[in-house]
């Protein structure tokens, strides 16, 4: 039998890596609205961002039942362009950095 | 109306004379809302010169037209953060010109498919699309305009002044539902 053999570590610094603001990803929101058909946002996700019909109906449960969902995350002109898509077909999208 | 059905790769439906006027009539409505926008996006030789147009860095007034053209960002209507107020101004007046061509031109294809006097629609995969978004926009202008709330009932009472028109946004969403699962079909 035998024990494993305990190496000498290097102490971590314990205190958060901090994170610059401009290197934090984009995120696409959706928000929930009385109008948008479950269907069409169905849809709109797998026509969009090429979402399977299960991811897509799964992101449009959330933006239902909790109000939004975080639907694509990336750079700036990524989430960007997801926005400008998004309100194309008229939903309800917006973008910020995540936290 | 029929529900609409996939024949191949195409979706038909059919409408009669007073629906295609309903479907037309709102559609036009809408697509004249935001073409006036568009009229109201600053003109400069610049732009003129470079190609790269800028729209309106304000949101619109109407709450209609608010609807249809979103924020990029959620802003806290009591305190909105000026630093994400000047974004979203700069992001809205990039990225508004194209949108309302997106718009304008869904419309133009409804009103292109649909015959004034009624008939068969059949539509090719891209003008499903746009019938889609274009139906969606009607609806988001009447949901917006009627006060539609997630509970809406199929009927309000006969003395309340929407009542006629919830009749004509529940027709659209059922055209707009069945045109979905045919798409999807």
């Amino acid at each position: 039998m035998t024990t494993p053999v305990e190496h000498e570590r290097t102490q971590v610094d314990p205190s958060p890596v901090d994170v610059r603001t401009e290197d934090r990803p984009w995120q696409t929101l959706v928000w929930n609205d009385p109008v948008n058909l479950m269907s069409y946002v169905t849809y709109v996700f797998q026509k969009l961002f090429g979402y399977s019909r299960d991811h897509a109906t799964k992101l449009m449960l959330d933006v239902h039942h909790k109000g939004k969902a975080i639907v694509s995350s990336g750079s700036k002109d990524k989430v960007e362009a997801d926005v400008a898509k998004l309100h194309a077909a008229g939903l309800w999208a917006t973008m910020q950095r995540s936290s | 109306m029929r529900k609409w059905t996939r024949a191949g790769d195409a979706v038909v439906g059919r409408f009669d004379r007073q629906e295609a006027a309903v479907v037309r009539g709102l559609v036009s409505q809408i697509q004249d809302m935001l073409l006036a926008r568009a009229e109201e996006a600053p003109q400069d030789e610049l732009a003129q010169l470079t190609g790269i147009r800028t729209g309106p860095s304000t949101p619109p007034d109407d709450p209609i037209l608010g609807r249809l053209l979103p924020d990029f960002h959620r802003l806290d209507p009591d305190a909105p953060d000026p630093a994400e107020v000047d974004s979203a101004n700069a992001l809205r007046s990039l990225h508004e010109p194209d949108l309302l061509d997106a718009k304008t031109a869904a419309a133009a294809v409804v009103l292109e498919t649909c015959p004034a006097d009624g008939g068969e629609v059949r539509l090719a995969s891209a003008q499903a699309e746009a019938w889609l978004a274009a139906l969606n926009d009607v609806r988001l202008a009447l949901g917006t305009a009627l006060d539609v709330q997630e509970d809406m009932p199929d009927e309000l009472p006969p003395d309340d002044p929407r009542s006629p028109h919830l009749g004509v946004y529940h027709w659209l969403t059922w055209v707009q539902e069945t045109l979905v699962e045919a798409v999807m079909d």
